[in-house]
């Protein structure tokens, strides 16, 4: 393929490029003289629909919790009391349990794993644009296991819990007492649970009732009479939303395991969106100053390492909305840093061309600068990425980091590495023999 | 030609100097850890009027826990540093500031338990020796040569002590915290310090299969081709990060102070650490082979 026609294909990847990095809407606003234009053009999506085959992407940036909002949470789970098998069983449905109930709580996109380090056991949970994090802490972490006792010793208080447990629920739902119009929790029992229930009211006619949550009596009511059917209602001192909370945790299961916070990192939208501002127009001054800097030390040819920084950064933003990249604060540091080190290429290939221009003439000078820098070039980005391997981990080992943020930062660093390579070389190579030489003769 | 390795005491010296300065601070003060290392509570809170941060953590000391400082962050808006802190006396903090301004809104809350300290200490070390291992190992394999691995390595640390030891001495003196992202900044300068380093190799490498030349005449060689190449390269590296330090706001201010010093160090540490040390071992293996 000759230069014009790989600048061609340079070109039309650098549109489609352009065209995926813009955003969803566009907004134009004009307010000029009286003529006032507040508009935006939309960016239609891809839709593509070709007999089996059907593509669809939105070609949104991802943002991570620190940008987007939302709640950071780590649990550790206390294992002491359980043997060797039974911790993995109880992890995994740990796990299970409360991304049930972050579901039920109603947040989108959660995302709940497990993470394990030197027999330290524990779960994140990460909560996007939740709004009150007090409120889902208590939900997620609270073991909720309800029980039933009976009175042994009506003088001495004594009870004992039965076998009838939260295990045995089939629904839990939110009512209100009809007289009070104070908020309960209704629950219905499984048909062996049911069972349970008939034979305890049975035997405990005109005798309280304790109801047990983590050990704590939430309730006792005094049973009436024998209750068939499988249907109870927990009248305790609740708000709505404590009653709202318990039957999600009820609905979710309790946890077979207690567990306590260790970690929480929750941002709020507003502190996000201004990350996102303050990091944009930080790159795009720092980006300024690069361009300027090129072209006052390499003229030209600095110009034209320009026109691949900018090929670059399109580049750049397009995968992290193709692959998708979670975006993370540190991330778009990556990226800055990135666009920083991306012209390094450019400058070790003109500072040779300077060498080799005093031995040669153009356009040789200009293919053995190409030639000769590239073996440093590929050595020293090696280097680059064996640490940005070790940060992003991408084989999960427990004994390195797994932190998002960290990854997020490592992710774009690296993807910024390889991009600038193509950019640095191939792009700004071809550029220069189509424009620069063709001139010159 | 420059005959740089005439000078490399002068380079030792000032690379000693700025160690020494950061372990005094390291000795003196220690590091000015943040609550990912120590456990405790961060906490945003923007006003929509200016508060009176006595009255307000005077009201949190009577009631909950010991505030251990706030500060103000932007227009109206303070970080409050307290000990880590229960969901029911985070809610009563929320309370008291929400009785102070009910127009209070909280940006970021970060709690951090005591045990993740030591882990992030481990992991980090881990990272450190795997990094390394990994870098020494491809330049020793590239250059064929463990001297050239080991003396880039060594570089590498010179940049990371130059980096704890500032971050001692800013910490004192202008409250740098050492986070988990100061840990990142960490490890991500070991690639910046070997990048530069891997370029002067190579043209060391280079005029070495050319010329049979004395290693010494070979370096000044290769210092004077790439030092236009590695001062360049810095300063588009700088520009960003500067803009980020300047506008990038509270949260990754110091992240950003962190790798430029790495840049820095790391631009320095190639000709004038790596190179020398280089030299000096080559010209103590002949002196012991003769």
């Amino acid at each position: 393929m000759n230069p014009l026609k790989k600048v061609f294909l340079i070109i039309v990847i650098t549109l489609i490029a352009g065209y995926i990095s813009l955003p969803h809407i566009v907004p134009i606003k004009v307010n000029y003289k009286g003529l006032k234009i507040d508009t935006g053009i939309v960016r239609p999506n891809l839709n593509l629909v070709g007999g089996k085959f059907k593509i669809e992407k939105n070609f949104d940036l991802v943002l991570g919790l620190d940008l987007a909002g939302g709640s950071h949470l780590v649990f550790e789970a206390d294992l002491s009391k359980l043997s060797a098998e039974k911790k993995k069983t109880a992890i995994e449905s740990l796990r299970d349990n409360m991304e049930k109930r972050v579901n039920l709580f109603g947040i989108s996109e959660p995302n709940v794993l497990v993470s394990s380090f030197e027999g330290k056991e524990r779960v994140i949970v990460e909560l996007p644009g939740v709004k009150d994090a007090k409120q889902a802490i208590d939900i997620i972490g609270k073991t909720a296991e309800l029980t039933f006792a009976e009175i042994t010793d009506e003088e001495k208080g004594g009870i004992r819990i039965t076998d009838l447990t939260g295990a045995d629920l089939k629904q839990a739902s939110v009512a209100f007492d009809q007289k009070t119009g104070k908020p309960s929790v209704s629950i219905e029992f499984t048909d062996d649970g049911a069972k349970k229930f008939t034979d305890l009211t049975e035997k405990n006619v005109s005798k309280p009732l304790p109801i047990l949550l983590d050990g704590v009596p939430i309730s006792s009511p005094i049973v009436q009479e024998k209750i068939i059917g499988g249907r109870a209602q927990i009248t305790g001192n609740f708000t709505t939303e404590e009653a709202k909370n318990l039957s999600i945790q009820l609905n979710a299961g309790a946890l077979p395991v207690p567990v306590r916070l260790v970690e929480e990192r929750t941002v709020g939208a507003t502190l996000g969106v201004e990350s996102v501002n303050r990091s944009v127009k930080a790159g795009l001054v720092g980006l300024l100053m690069v361009l300027i800097f090129m072209i006052l030390s390499y003229g030209r040819m600095g110009l034209i390492a320009d026109l691949a920084l900018i090929v670059f950064g399109l580049l750049t933003l397009a995968l992290y909305k193709i692959i998708p990249i979670v975006l993370t604060l540190p991330g778009i540091a990556g990226f800055l840093l990135s666009v920083g080190m991306a012209v390094d290429s450019n400058i070790l290939i003109f500072e040779r061309f300077k060498e080799e221009i005093k031995r040669r003439d153009f356009p040789n000078a200009l293919e053995v600068s190409f030639g000769r820098a590239w073996d440093s070039i590929r050595d020293a980005n090696i280097a680059t990425l064996v640490t940005a391997f070790v940060l992003a981990n991408p084989l999960d080992f427990n004994f390195l980091h797994t932190s998002g943020p960290v990854r997020g930062f490592a992710l774009t660093l690296a993807l910024g590495i390889v991009i600038s390579l193509f950019t640095g070389v191939v792009v700004s190579r071809n550029l220069l023999r189509v424009l620069i030489t063709e001139v010159k003769k | 030609m420059i005959d740089w390795m005439k000078y490399r005491y002068l380079y030792f010296s000032i690379s000693s100097i700025v160690i020494i300065a950061g372990l005094f601070g390291l000795f003196q003060w220690g590091l000015n850890l943040g609550v990912d290392f120590k456990g405790g509570t961060i906490a945003e809170y923007k006003f929509s009027k200016s508060i009176s941060t006595e009255s307000i953590s005077g009201n949190i000391n009577k009631d909950i826990i010991d505030v251990n400082s706030i500060q103000e962050t932007g227009k109206n808006t303070y970080l409050f540093r307290l000990p880590p802190l229960s969901s029911d006396q985070r809610q009563k903090v929320k309370e008291i500031l929400l009785g102070i301004d009910d127009k209070a809104e909280e940006l970021r809350f970060e709690t951090v338990g005591p045990s993740i300290g030591p882990e992030l200490v481990k992991k980090t070390i881990f990272a450190l020796l795997i990094s390394a291992g990994g870098i020494l190992f491809w330049v020793a394999y590239q250059f064929k040569s463990i001297k050239f691995g080991v003396s880039a390595v060594l570089a590498m640390f010179h940049d990371s002590l130059v980096l704890i030891g500032l971050f001692s001495l800013l910490g004192h003196f202008f409250g740098a915290e050492v986070d988990f992202l100061f840990v990142t900044a960490l490890l991500t300068i070991l690639s910046f310090s070997v990048h530069d380093t891997i370029v002067v190799y190579d043209r060391i490498r280079e005029t070495q299969k050319k010329t049979g030349e004395d290693l010494v005449d070979i370096t000044n060689h290769a210092l004077t081709q790439t030092m236009v190449r590695s001062l360049n390269n810095s300063m588009t590296i700088v520009f960003m990060l500067i803009a980020l330090v300047l506008l990038g706001g509270t949260t990754i201010k110091w992240f950003a102070v962190a790798l430029l010093i790495g840049t820095v160090s790391g631009t320095y540490s190639s000709p004038f650490v790596a190179v020398p040390i280089l030299i000096t071992w080559d010209q103590l293996e002949k002196k012991y082979k003769k």
